[in-house]
């Protein structure tokens, strides 16, 4: 049987596609099951065959951006985002016309993350092993002909989406294949929060997850404007030979709420949009898209025969010998009562003071982007508390008072989680108009959580702005590197995970993510193709930042206390970010420690001159009086 | 006694020690006033309480995000919709300027102090600076220094540390006013012009004091300063900047100094004092844009006029009087008295007649209020609708100064043992602000800093005799033999036996009253100014002596010797009953006076429960409502909406429209469809109450219903109080009356409250509801807070308010049924 992957639900709160890919070997090795991450990753196994000769390296190589580092992928578990462990299944073997490309594999689905988190989208994609789809060929990756994609145009929703790729991707016959290409609908190219793929070595237990580089296409012979992404294999891959890809992608905004405003007892219904194949450059011998839903509630979903459906997965496919970029948009609208949260704009300060404290200040502006709430409030249908405590002056000791509300059905959220690191102080969680009060935080030595309600509990389309802020040992986050500079060491994005009341613990869906990191350090000159170089005074100086993916940053001056020069400020600056892109960073930067005591010194010197001029004083007389008074 | 050069050394060596130990007892007082403040930002958080300061504080932001010319021609279109409100000129700038020029100096200096921050650290601020202008003002009335001259030394320093503790803890709740709603007036956080006021009154007196005092050395002694006049008019102008109780300067003042005429102690230095007050503070009052030309066109201003003109005629009288022959000066003086009457006559007539053609006869309410106490009750129910308008209770005299009432008869008894200018203008200023406390709780504020200046002049001069008292007696203590150093002393005391016999007999009633000390302070009170006056009268004679030669002097000391033992129990007690006040003052600061009205707390056996609910809702309008959204709600609430959820409101607490706010009480008033028709054509959207009946917390809407009912009822007289009265009673139970039960505030307050507990049982009036299953028809609900106290609702657009509006018009029928059953629901029980 052909290696399958799989990701299974730890919750079923999300849709999930699965996507089946079946090609006509199978092998052994490519057994995905257990992925210890199991980032949801698109697994190819290529094959090559005999008699089939790679035809040549692709002409254009696209403009390369950062290379995304994965090195710290599994930092991604302490933000929080549960992994969902691989399921095997098992992939028909169909042998196509021998010269053909052939993939094969299982899709694997990630597990939506419960409440926040809408769906996934899980699509498998098989790559031909063959064939560029520049080269056209004999082959089927002709797609000149092909009408235009679905427009995805829809989806202005929150949600996470996250795509697994685990096909096996064989190549038959094409020479060489140095990299696969992947392909994505404009739409959800726009939401394409992050791409990753990785490679699997080693068999069964021993096996270890190799990261690929992805690095996008310029294609403009793709149908539509379709947006391929190439993932650069280890080692080419020869002819008839056979790997394992696994990429993972997280596309937001593709869950639309319908009806599109709701009261308070209704279930909030969402529109899924997708194609029922998957889109490729290459021709796939077999596929199977499954997608699965929080809840076996299906109001309705677009047939494309055979498509079949059992509790709350729906399955497409399989579809057999599908050209490439053949596309057939479906549409499935389900319930989800997971209140859609996001962060439209979170802006992080992190202050470095070289007196031992890091200061962390995250200002969020948070939206529940689900159907919006209509109609009338009731208090006593979003009552979450169970009692409430009695404010009465006259009553020398307040009583409790019980009482039972019935439970709201609409989705809504109160309770959020932020994972903060481990030793925080000084934590603190208001608004521009003050404290908030309805916060707990729990500390250890492993971890902080601290978790925080809104002023009021959000409904959709309400909207709630914080700020949190707190307080860090600095010897934790800054070092020293070899070469003497400094450097911060921190995490990228967002901490907030949510907690349900059922305690589930999700992602937060982060629409549009801002991040602005402000380094006080100066900068230096960074060569590197995204970092500005700007030289600051205040101390520090040559301010560089090692961000794993591609960010905007720009430098900036702050003035804080009894400043004279001004603070460095680094700006990084990020569209469309997700839990995937909890990676540490790192800003490097020259600091002088003189510097630490300009302002002490500043401050000891005003009060000296202070007293100077005040001894001066006493000891001049400046009246005019006294000359007079010597004369007579 | 000893080499004299030794002692001046000596001497001056301890005036140097106390200078700076004086110097350091200020700076503590200073950090005392100020951090005894902070106990709402630590209890709670920094944060700005109650409901004015959250217009100045929106004020102070605009100010530094505008600039100053910009805020003098504001026009807020975010309040008072759809008339407006010109800020700029109807504000007193001074709270706001201060706060401002503060962060603005910060933010120079590169402190990235938020003008939130500022804001809350105002008053604190403010508030060591009143404590040092409050030992100022006492120390010109006080005759403690005159003490510290005759080389009392350590003794002075100790005095006068023990003196300026005791400033310290009066002036804790100098400022800690408004009993009835549990807030002060300084802590942090209360960003009010009081804040500020207090400093800038108490300043102004002390310069008034200082540029007429007889005690300063400083000038040649038949001239005022005309320097510290000059401040005082600069003074005065911040206060009249700060706060609309400079009208209590203005005419204090001027009757302080037609005091000094009618007793005869005119001089020039009171001329230089009051003078240039006049004209620099008028003209200087005059500029600032509220004030402008009610600084000399309404009546509160007239008592300073008429005293400058009296003072002015005075003058010439005696500056004739020294030109002239005593013979010629009579002839003089009667020409001028009659042509002087008659002038006077004219222009008192035509003022009367001017005065008497306005309305309020130039006289603004709420001085009127002040004036006649029963004045607002009968005729505005705005101002008599403030709690802090109210005349105070007893209670709330103990609550806020104590101690001090038991002390300040004393004080009084001290000022007039010597009677000086600076005295009888102390005893003016606690008599007058006695009375005008008594009016208004809130003038309590004024009294406050009058009790502490009297109760520091009482100790002081009980502490001066009774440390006299021992520091002559120490000596025979040690030195049973009288040596040679102490013979002087020796001498004094065989030469005086007979004195000494006089004071010694009075030992054992003095004694007895010791023991019962512990007793309740009115004895105290009793016995200290007994003591007091003893003393006083005693040193009295001394100070008579003062020219006389120096064993003369020391006979004259040598009788205001007590007892030992008395002095020093006496010493101790006082001492006690200083810490005791200490105790009640940081006790008052901490408990009752630091909660923010907004965040309320409730102590149970597991711990403190926060009441958030005010923030909730401002949030929530401020995130999920349009910005040009009208929200309609009582005035108490308009400036926290403002500035915390920054909506237009109808109505605010600068209640300068009484027909706005009738029509606002009118709605709140009638039945949902009047109240919506009101309301749409004002251009509402959105109508907040505060409802108190879930958790039990007092102060909401429905409590205050009644005085919406009167100020609608004033403006439109189909309101009725009595319709909302049952018998006379204001009830919401099922005995409440139809109007009550149908009423827009009912409505909302109570709308599906029955479904919390299944009885509507509400905790404030510790009733269940008239009315308890009902639907709005006019109103839906949007949000209500978690514990109820705030209710938003939103007016339903037309189209959706009937059912079925096209069958109404066709069918007849349906519609008589619809009016029918209108009029059941009006009176359902009936």
């Amino acid at each position: 049987m052909p290696p399958v992957r799989g990701c299974k639900h730890s919750s079923s709160q999300g849709p999930v596609t699965t996507f089946e890919v079946i090609g006509p070997i199978t092998s052994p090795a490519s057994d995905l099951q257990g992925h210890p991450h199991s980032l949801g990753c698109l697994l190819l196994d290529a094959r090559r065959f005999a008699g089939r000769k790679r035809t040549s390296r692709r002409p254009s190589i696209p403009v390369q951006l950062d290379p995304v580092r994965f090195r710290t992928w599994p930092e991604i578990s302490r933000s929080g985002v549960k992994y969902w462990k691989a399921k095997t299944s098992e992939a028909s073997r169909r042998r196509r016309d021998g010269k053909e490309n052939e993939i094969r594999g299982r899709h694997g689905d990630r597990s939506a993350p419960p409440p926040l988190l809408l769906s996934f989208t899980p699509i498998c994609l098989f790559y031909a092993g063959d064939s560029s789809p520049q080269r056209g060929e004999k082959d089927r990756l002709d797609f000149a002909n092909r009408k235009g994609f679905l427009d995805f145009e829809g989806t202005s929703d929150v949600n996470l989406n996250c795509l697994f790729f685990p096909p096996n991707v064989e190549n038959y016959g094409a020479p060489e294949v140095p990299e696969i290409l992947i392909a994505f609908s404009p739409t959800e190219s726009e939401h394409l929060a992050i791409l990753k793929a990785s490679t699997v070595e080693g068999k069964r237990k021993k096996k270890t997850y190799v990261p690929l580089s992805v690095s996008p296409v310029s294609s403009p012979d793709a149908p539509n404007g379709a947006q391929l992404y190439s993932v650069t294999l280890r080692s080419p891959l020869q002819s008839g030979e056979m790997t394992t890809v696994e990429t993972l992608y997280v596309l937001t905004h593709s869950l639309e709420p319908f009806p599109t405003e709701i009261s308070q007892s209704e279930p909030q219904l969402v529109y899924y949009r997708d194609s029922a194949t998957i889109l490729s450059p290459y021709t796939i011998v077999e596929q199977t898209v499954y997608i699965k839903t929080p809840s076996s509630k299906v109001e309705s979903y677009t047939k494309v025969e055979p498509t079949a459906r059992s509790g709350s997965e729906t399955r497409y496919g399989p579809y057999h010998d599908r050209l490439p970029y053949s596309f057939s948009p479906v549409i499935v609208h389900f319930e989800n009562n997971n209140p859609f949260a996001v962060v439209e704009e979170l802006v992080r300060e992190i202050e470095i003071s070289h007196w031992g404290n890091l200061q962390i200040r995250d200002h969020y502006r948070l939206k529940h982007a689900g159907a919006r709430h209509k109609g009338v409030f009731s208090r006593t249908m979003a009552a979450w508390g169970y009692f409430y405590w009695v404010y009465d002056t006259y009553a020398k000791h307040p009583c409790r008072l019980d009482y039972q509300f019935r439970q709201s059905l609409s989705a809504s959220f109160k309770t959020l989680l932020a994972m903060l690191p481990p030793r925080v102080h000084s934590v603190y969680y208001r608004d521009d108009i003050g404290n908030i009060s309805s916060s707990h935080l729990r500390i250890n030595s492993q971890k902080s959580e601290l978790e925080i309600e809104p002023r009021y509990p959000l409904f959709g389309g309400w909207k709630a702005t914080f700020t949190i802020g707190y307080g860090l040992p600095l010897q934790d986050f800054l070092f020293e590197s070899s070469d003497g500079r400094r450097y911060l060491n921190f995490s990228f994005g967002c901490p907030l995970i949510e907690t349900v009341v059922d305690d589930l613990t999700v992602k937060v869906s982060l629409l549009v993510l801002f991040c602005f990191g402000k380094f006080y350090t100066l900068n230096s000159i960074n060569v590197t193709s995204y970092l500005s170089i700007v030289i600051l005074p205040e101390g520090s100086r040559n301010p560089t930042a090692a961000v794993p993916f591609p960010v905007n940053q720009h430098l900036e001056t702050t003035y804080s206390y009894l400043d004279v020069v001004g603070r460095t400020t680094l700006v990084l600056q990020k569209r469309n970010v997700v839990p995937e892109h909890n990676y540490p960073f790192q800003v490097y930067y020259d600091f002088n420690p003189i510097f630490m005591l300009a302002e002490p010194l500043m401050l000891v010197s005003s009060v000296f001159l202070f007293f100077v001029a005040y001894i001066a004083y006493v000891h001049i007389d400046l009246s005019i009086r006294r000359p007079l008074k010597t004369n007579s | 006694m000893v080499d004299p050069s030794e002692a001046k050394g000596e001497g001056s060596l301890r005036k140097a020690f106390g200078g700076v130990l004086g110097f350091f007892i200020l700076l503590l007082i200073g950090t005392l006033a100020f951090s005894i403040r902070l106990f709402s930002v630590i209890k709670y958080e920094s944060v700005i309480h109650e409901f004015d300061p959250y217009f100045n504080y929106r004020v102070t932001q605009f100010l530094t995000k505008n600039g100053i010319y910009d805020f003098w021609n504001w026009f807020d279109d975010r309040t008072w919709y759809p008339l407006g409100r010109v800020i700029g000129g109807t504000v007193y700038p001074g709270l706001t300027l201060t706060a401002g020029s503060i962060w603005w100096l910060l933010n120079n200096l590169n402190i990235p102090l938020s003008v939130e921050t500022v804001c809350v650290f105002t008053a604190p601020i403010f508030s060591a600076n009143a404590a040092w202008a409050t030992y100022l003002l006492t120390k010109a009335p006080a005759h403690l220094f005159e003490v510290k001259g005759t080389g009392a030394g350590l003794t002075a320093a100790v005095l006068l540390a023990m003196v300026i503790l005791f400033l310290l803890v009066f002036l804790l709740i100098s400022d800690n006013q408004n009993v009835p709603s549990y807030i002060s007036r300084s802590v942090a956080g209360s960003y009010d012009n009081e804040a500020v006021a207090i400093f800038a009154l108490i300043f102004t007196f002390y310069l008034y004091i200082k540029s007429s005092d007889l005690k300063n050395y400083t000038q040649t002694l038949n001239t005022g300063s005309l320097f510290y006049a000059t401040l005082n008019a600069l003074s005065y102008f911040y206060m009249v900047c700060s706060w609309g109780g400079y009208t209590f300067i203005i005419n204090l003042i001027p009757m302080h100094v037609l005091l000094c005429i009618v007793t005869g102690r005119y001089s020039s230095r009171l001329y230089i004092a009051y003078a240039p007050l006049v004209v620099f503070g008028t003209l200087l009052a005059s500029l600032v844009p509220v004030v402008g030309f009610n600084a000399v066109m309404t009546s509160e201003h007239f008592a300073s006029f008429l005293v400058f003109i009296i003072i002015h005629v005075v003058a010439l009288v005696y500056y004739i009087k020294g030109i002239l022959s005593p013979k010629m000066f009579k002839v003089a003086m009667t020409l001028i008295v009659t042509i002087g009457i008659a002038v006077c006559g004219a222009v008192l007539a035509i003022l009367i007649a001017l005065v008497a053609s306005s309305p309020t006869k130039g006289w603004s309410g709420r001085s009127l209020s002040l004036l006649d106490p029963t004045y607002a009750s009968k005729y505005i129910p705005i101002i008599a609708s403030v709690s802090e308008h109210q005349p105070p209770t007893w209670p709330s005299y103990f609550m806020d100064i104590n101690v001090l009432a038991f002390l300040v008869p004393a004080g009084i008894v001290a000022c007039f043992l010597p009677l000086s200018d600076a005295s009888s203008f102390v005893i003016l200023y606690i008599t007058t602000s006695v009375y005008f406390s008594g009016v208004m709780v809130r003038l309590m504020l004024v009294l406050a800093p009058a009790a502490c200046i009297m109760s520091g002049i009482a100790l002081s001069e009980a502490f001066d005799v009774f440390t006299r008292s021992i520091k002559f007696q120490l000596p025979k203590l040690f030195e049973t033999p009288p040596s040679d150093v102490w013979q002087l002393i020796g001498d004094t005391n065989n030469g005086t036996q007979d004195e000494l016999a006089k004071v010694d007999s009075k030992i054992p009633t003095e004694k007895s009253e010791t023991t019962v000390k512990e007793r309740p302070s009115k004895k105290n009170r009793k016995k200290e100014k007994e003591i007091l006056e003893k003393g006083k009268e005693i040193k009295e004679k001394g100070k008579e002596n003062v020219e006389k030669v120096s064993d003369k002097r020391q006979n004259a000391k040598k009788l205001l010797v007590l007892p030992l033992e008395a002095s020093a129990v006496a010493i101790l007690l006082l001492i006690i009953l200083g810490a005791f006040y200490v105790v009640h003052c940081v006790w008052a600061a901490a408990e009752a006076y630091s909660a923010p009205s907004i965040v309320l707390t409730s102590h149970s056996h597991d711990g403190l429960h926060v009441f958030d609910d005010f923030r909730e809702a401002y949030a929530w309008l401020k995130h999920n409502t349009d910005v040009d959204d009208k929200v309609a709600s009582w005035w108490d609430y308009g400036y926290q909406t403002t500035a915390m959820a920054n909506r237009t409101v109808i109505v605010d607490n600068n209640t300068w429209n009484n027909t706005h706010i009738a029509t606002v009480g009118t709605a709140m008033s009638s039945p949902e469809k009047p109240a919506w028709e009101i309301f749409n054509s004002l251009d509402v959207k959105y109508v907040l109450v505060v409802f108190g009946g879930f958790v039990g917390y007092p102060s909401d809407d429905i409590n205050k219903f009644l005085w919406m009912v009167r100020i609608g009822g004033g403006v439109f007289p189909h309101i009725r109080e009595p319709d909302y009265l049952r018998d006379g009673q204001y009830r919401i139970d099922a005995q409440a009356t139809p109007t009550m039960l149908n009423c827009l505030m009912y409505k909302l307050s109570y709308y599906r409250f029955v479904e919390t507990d299944g009885k509507g049982f509400d905790r404030v009036r510790r009733t269940e509801i008239g009315k308890k299953h009902f639907k709005l028809t006019h109103f839906e609900e949007v949000f209500t807070t978690h514990h109820w106290m705030v209710r938003i609702y939103k007016l339903k657009p037309p189209k959706n308010m009937t059912r079925g509006k096209s069958k109404k018009k066709i069918n007849p029928k349906t519609r008589t049924k619809i009016s029918y059953q209108k009029n059941r629901n009006k009176n359902p029980w009936q």
